[in-house]
């Protein structure tokens, strides 16, 4: 019989340690199919961040690192001096790119590095359990906003693809989300994109995906991609936000 | 290789260089700016990296990225900026990534001053970052000996796969003195086939540079590897220095700068008759404890002279095991002792002022 379909070569065997219905799992077999489609895969260095997906260093089938919490840019501009010829990327979470990591974040982008980064917003605080994210949604309840984020205790969400955009040295942006079919090829583009920038040598791309936490958002995943679309969305619009050609 | 008026901090840069130093990281701060500065212009000269990172923090883990991609890789800073280094180091120490690490001391703590200072002893020496784990620690006492010692760490990363820590302080990086830029022999290294290269033709699995061990069985594993190699490293790679032990009344313990006015102490001495020795590990970590040991058998007491409260003293007294006094003599916040005020406390110590 013809083989249709198999499963990409730039993932491992590895079992992802994601909760059920959770799209970090989908959002790693884009990156990876992509890997595998441009043909870079054996090329390939990534940056895992402190988060959910720390353990992406076991799933993607390339040479890793793992950061400390939000220093993945970092890292990933070591490597890259290193190896200006490699694809260089990280994958990070809200808390670690747009939280802890913020300097990096700005600082890698106005370098002008030549670095891909898959971004994962998913308005929580995975991994430890619930906490408010920057990304958290005004109302949101998160354990840390446990009457839901008010802006007096909690501040505003940011906007990190937005902030990025006004960054000259960054070649691409651009927000897509994972909660449909059409949004999950949508976003398989963008990151594409964002790995093709990189092979031509353009500069700093990013790929804003909002993503799902059904565990901590209290929701079943069915749930949770609803709440994606009617919630963050409005707040988290989709679209490019830069673009060099 | 000619002799040259060279002030510390340069002559670092330079050594780094001659030593095949291929990335350089750094965030600017008193008093070891020399050394990005130089780096900025020579570095890309060469066809090699200069980056001034954001931050201390984002320069560490430049370290970790390059470090991890089996470059030769070195970042410098002081005081604060130290401090704000201290979770990369760890990580480093973690993931076993070779790499220098200068620190040109200043007094603290918080911003403290500019001035130089010996108070970063317990940071270097005893931690600094979070978990189990050890550096090798350089002190170098010369600009010469900053020269050979940065680039013996270069080659001691490389060997055992640790950072490396060379410890200076801000008379040594600001002071000029003549001093050769050697070009380092060193012996043939193991090869890095566990950098993140990518994976290219060959047939290897992934490497990945990592410090992450969620099971405690497989982290106390680790943890018991990272120490039976630090316990080589203690068996091979321990210096010190010895003055004048022999016939001394009093050893005297001293690192980096302060040594040096502990030695012009001692000549004032021995004109009047006093005999002094001197003890100068240039390994800080690890620790001459037993060469210590042997060097004060014959004294009656101990003196530990430091810039700083007394940090090292801890460890010369663990050394001592309690078999005679050890005593302290230091200046804080980058203070420098005077030799006249060294010989004074001798004096005291001996009764005889
Ligand atoms: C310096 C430091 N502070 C805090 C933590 C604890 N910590 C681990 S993951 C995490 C939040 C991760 O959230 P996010 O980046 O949004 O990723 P997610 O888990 O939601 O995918 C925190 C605070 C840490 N590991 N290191
Ligand atoms: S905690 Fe949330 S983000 Fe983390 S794996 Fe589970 S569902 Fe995904």
């Amino acid at each position: 019989m013809k083989q249709v379909f198999k499963k990409t070569t730039m993932l491992t065997d590895k079992p992802f340690t994601y909760c059920p219905g959770c799209t970090h799992g989908i959002i790693h077999r884009l990156v990876a199919e992509v890997l595998e489609e441009l043909g870079i895969g054996q090329d390939t260095i990534g940056v895992a961040p402190v988060g959910c997906a720390v353990m992406c260093y076991e799933f993607f089938n390339c040479d890793m690192h793992v950061s400390a919490h939000g220093r993945a840019p970092a890292i990933a501009t070591g490597i890259k001096r290193v190896y200006p010829d490699k694809i260089v990327f990280t994958y990070q979470g809200d808390g670690d790119l747009a939280s802890i990591g913020t300097a990096e974040t700005i600082h890698v982008a106005a370098r002008g590095e030549n670095l891909t980064t898959i971004f994962i917003n998913n308005a929580i605080y995975g991994m430890t359990g619930g906490q408010m994210a920057p990304t958290t949604l005004m109302e949101q309840k998160t354990t840390t906003s446990p009457t839901g984020r008010s802006e007096s205790l909690g501040g505003n969400p940011i906007k990190m693809s937005e902030i990025l955009a006004t960054i000259d040295g960054v070649c691409y942006v651009e927000r897509t989300s994972v909660h449909n079919p059409q949004h999950i090829i949508a976003t398989k583009k963008a990151i594409k994109k964002a790995f093709q920038n990189q092979i031509d040598n353009k500069g700093y791309s990013i790929v804003e995906v909002l993503s799902n936490c059904p565990t901590n958002w209290g929701m079943s995943p069915q749930q949770s991609l609803v709440w994606m679309e009617e919630n963050m969305i409005p707040v988290y619009p989709l679209g490019v936000k830069k673009e060099v050609k | 290789m000619k002799k040259e008026l060279i002030k510390g901090n340069i002559a670092i840069a330079e050594a780094a260089i001659a030593a095949g130093c291929q990335c350089f990281f750094g965030y600017p701060i008193t008093p070891q700016n020399e050394i990005p500065e130089y780096m900025s212009l020579k570095m890309p000269q060469l066809g090699r990296t200069f980056v001034q990172s954001e931050s201390e923090v984002s320069a560490i883990n430049m370290v970790y990225g390059a470090a991890g991609s089996g470059a030769r890789v070195m970042t410098s800073s002081s005081g604060p900026g130290m401090s704000l280094k201290q979770e990369g180091i760890s990580f480093l120490a973690g993931a076993e990534l070779p790499c220098v690490i200068v620190n040109v001391m200043r007094g603290g703590p918080g911003l403290g001053g500019i001035q130089p200072a010996q108070a970063d002893y317990y940071q270097s020496v005893k931690g600094g970052g979070h978990g189990d784990y050890h550096l090798v620690v350089y002190a170098p006492s010369t600009v010469q000996e900053a020269v050979e010692l940065t680039q013996k760490a270069f080659h001691t990363a490389d060997k055992y796969r640790i950072p490396v820590v060379v410890l200076a302080d801000g008379v040594l990086g600001q002071m000029m003195e003549p001093a050769t830029i050697t070009v380092p022999k060193e012996e043939p290294l193991p090869e890095k086939t566990w950098a993140t290269t990518s994976i290219g033709n060959s047939s290897r699995k992934p490497n990945i540079a990592n410090s992450l061990y969620l099971d405690p069985y497989k982290l106390e594993k680790h943890i018991q590897h990272l120490a039976k190699k630090f316990d080589v490293i203690t068996e091979n790679e321990i210096m010190v220095e010895y003055n004048d032990i022999e016939n001394a009344e009093i050893v005297v313990v001293a690192y980096g700068t302060t040594a040096r006015i502990v030695r012009s102490a001692m000549n004032t001495l021995k004109k009047e008759g006093i005999n002094i020795g001197l003890v100068r590990p240039i390994t800080l970590s690890p620790f001459p404890t037993d060469e210590i040991n042997q060097a004060c058998k014959n004294a009656n007491s101990v003196l530990v002279v430091e810039m700083s409260l007394g940090q090292m003293i801890d460890d010369v007294k663990i050394a001592i095991n309690g078999e005679k006094p050890v005593n302290f003599y230091g200046r804080q916040g980058g203070v420098i002792p005077k030799a006249s005020d060294v010989v004074d406390e001798i004096k005291k110590l001996r009764g005889v002022i």
